[in-house]
């Protein structure tokens, strides 16, 4: 036993226990180890005039062991300092009843859930709403546009995005033929990764790969900027001055992403064709020429425009949910991360869900 | 006197939580009204309600004779054109310079042509006492009291007949505190404005506030002039102005009641 802070000895009647040296945060653990052990059969005499040095972590450890033993035991306390029990008095009073984290069941907690969910779909329609009479006032007044903002959204958007929906593009273009090419090759019909890759690529794959790059990119972006500046009061100091935040703030986002994405899209076709290009040549030997040439063949312009016109839709969605997840940000840095994880959640779905549905109704119409 | 601002038996309720039980108060023309209250007790909340940033859930309040219940569109622009707001924070436009911030709604609502646009600028940025190479300046790039001198910069811009502040002297050292106080002041005797301030600052209390309504227990329980707040008997009151503290600070003050 460890007998540098605390001793003890057994006489007739009673036990003799010594506290020495030091009491403090670093001892305590030991103390602890000590103190369960104390055996409190007799009448026990505490002694503390070896004690060199404590802090309100000793004076704990003696306040919970104490009340132990004096449950048992008549406990006698010797050679004690004033200011040792002027701090006892002090930390005996914080003896409470102890903290509880709330905790919350699982039923409470599903219920809570679903209501935001619930929630958060009424308060979408109601910036919806918003959006679109603040739309249809800029229509009707198209000098309320704020086009120096929706440039410089454009720009951030659509420009600045050009290489990496380019490098996505090209890779993805490449990895369909590669894939294609291997099953077409067993076949003898080589020549048919034209097709495969111009109508993937055009009708599919070029619009959802550019729109869920830009939720990633562009989403993620609107959310965090309006959040912030929720946070700042920016978008209240607005308010107060008459500029409302869906002229100045949404309406520019919104129409800026759906004018840069289906340029983008565009962007994203040519690349993604010709990466299908690169890897049929690599792969199956097929010229460039030879290529172009089948491709003029195969690729009928409704492919390209079906995959151009999915481009406003995906953008509308993509913004606004971007803008509505900014404005849902309460008055925590917390609340951002969430929010933007939310948004870049909601749209890219959001834009699977819609793809799904636009590729049910084209071929449904026969297009 | 002209009654600038009236609020009547306004009630706020956030769900089940009631802030405000039938708060009373109006405010004179041309004088500097300070709305005091424990946190919580919705003096913010009171504050955006006059600014038509949150309704309230019963009641009224007019503004510069209008009411806001109900207000058209065009009234309340107009309205928004009639009075400056500084944040707590200041909320400048971090996007903007601060001469951007300033010139921003003279751009939006004047035709002002951009030279005298500049001058404007130029004597905001002086009546608030920041030097006019501050205009060129981001607000990251300012300290905490330039961003308030910013922010109220920005307020007045469209000389504005009513000027809200929230905690225009928290975060300021007291130095700063008190010139800003004086500023306000002087705004007020030169420009003849009404300002509503939301303060816990004690120098600004017994030294520039006219009167003040002080909020608690959901309602306004102390109203008028710092005497007749004095002579509350409400529990809030008495913690706050009769404290050890305030009655040795203020002592030359608080015995003249």
């Amino acid at each position: 036993m460890n007998t540098q802070f605390l001793s003890y000895n057994k006489q007739l009647h009673h036990l003799n226990l010594y506290a020495k040296g030091e009491w403090t945060l670093d001892t305590v653990p030991e103390i602890e180890v000590i103190l369960k052990d104390v055996p409190c059969d007799k009448k026990i005499v505490w002694d503390f005039s070896g004690v060199s040095d404590f802090d309100s972590a000793g004076i704990l450890l003696f306040v919970e062991y104490y009340k132990r033993f004096q449950e048992k035991v008549d406990v006698l306390l010797e050679g004690y300092s004033k200011n040792q029990k002027e701090m006892y008095n002090l930390l005996k009073k914080n003896k409470q009843e102890s903290i509880t984290p709330v905790k919350k069941g699982i039923l409470e907690n599903l219920g809570k859930n679903t209501l935001e969910v619930y929630k958060d779909i009424i308060d979408f329609i109601t910036f919806l709403g918003h959006l679109f009479v603040a739309i249809f006032q800029v229509t009707l007044n198209p000098k309320n546009i704020r086009f120096k903002e929706m440039v410089y959204h454009i720009q951030q958007s659509g420009f600045n995005a050009l290489i990496i929906i380019g490098l996505t593009a090209f890779l993805v273009g490449m990895v369909i033929a590669y894939q294609g090419s291997v099953q077409l090759a067993k076949f003898g019909a080589d020549i048919f990764i034209v097709d495969t890759v111009a109508i993937s690529i055009t009708r599919e794959l070029g619009p959802m790969i550019t729109a869920i790059v830009i939720a990633g990119r562009s989403g993620s972006a609107y959310t965090a900027e309006l959040g912030a500046m929720k946070i700042t009061e920016e978008i209240a100091a607005m308010r107060t001055m008459g500029f409302d935040p869906y002229y100045f703030l949404v309406i520019p986002r919104v129409y800026a992403l759906m004018i840069a994405l289906p340029l983008l899209i565009f962007f994203a076709d040519i690349v993604g064709i010709f990466g299908g290009m690169v890897a049929a040549k690599m792969q199956l030997g097929i010229s460039f020429i030879q290529f172009t040439d089948r491709l003029y063949e195969v690729l009928e312009v409704k492919h390209y425009i079906l995959g151009m016109i999915k481009g406003p839709m995906f953008a509308f969605l993509i913004a606004s949910i971007g803008c509505f997840r900014g404005f849902q940000v309460s008055n925590n840095t917390e609340s951002i991360g969430l929010h933007t994880t939310a948004s870049v959640v909601n749209s890219i779905f959001l834009v699977i869900a819609f793809d799904a549905l636009f590729s049910v109704i084209f071929t449904e119409m026969d297009l | 006197m002209n009654r600038v601002i009236e609020i009547k038996e306004i009630v706020t309720r956030f769900g089940t939580r009631t802030i405000h039980d039938g708060v009373n108060l109006h405010i004179n023309e041309n004088e500097i009204y300070g709305i005091l209250g424990e946190s919580g007790s919705g003096k913010s909340v009171l504050m955006k309600e006059m600014i038509m940033l949150l309704e309230p859930s019963a009641g009224e309040i007019h503004v510069l004779g209008k009411s806001l219940k109900g207000i058209s569109f065009k009234d309340a622009q107009s309205l928004r054109c009639d009075w400056g707001v500084l944040f707590q924070f200041g909320a400048l436009f971090s996007s903007l310079t601060v001469a951007e911030n300033i010139e921003v709604q003279l751009k939006e609502y004047t035709n002002i042509s951009p030279m005298m646009r500049g001058n404007l600028v130029r004597s905001k940025l002086a009546l608030v006492g920041l030097d006019p190479h501050v205009g060129a300046l981001y607000p990251s790039e300012l300290s905490g009291g330039m961003v308030k001198r910013a922010a109220l910069a920005r307020a007045l811009a469209m000389e504005p007949k009513l000027l809200f502040l929230d905690e225009p002297t928290s975060g300021l050292d007291p130095i700063g505190a008190r010139n800003f106080d004086a500023l306000i002041v002087e705004l007020r005797n030169l420009l003849g404005i009404t300002v509503v301030m939301i303060t816990h600052d004690l120098d600004s209390i017994f030294s520039i506030v006219d009167r003040m309504a002080v909020l608690a227990d959901k309602h306004v329980v102390a109203e008028g002039s710092i005497e007749n707040v004095l002579q509350s008997q409400h529990p809030f009151v008495e913690e706050f102005f009769m404290n050890e503290y305030t009655k040795e600070r203020f002592k030359d003050k608080i015995k003249d009641v």
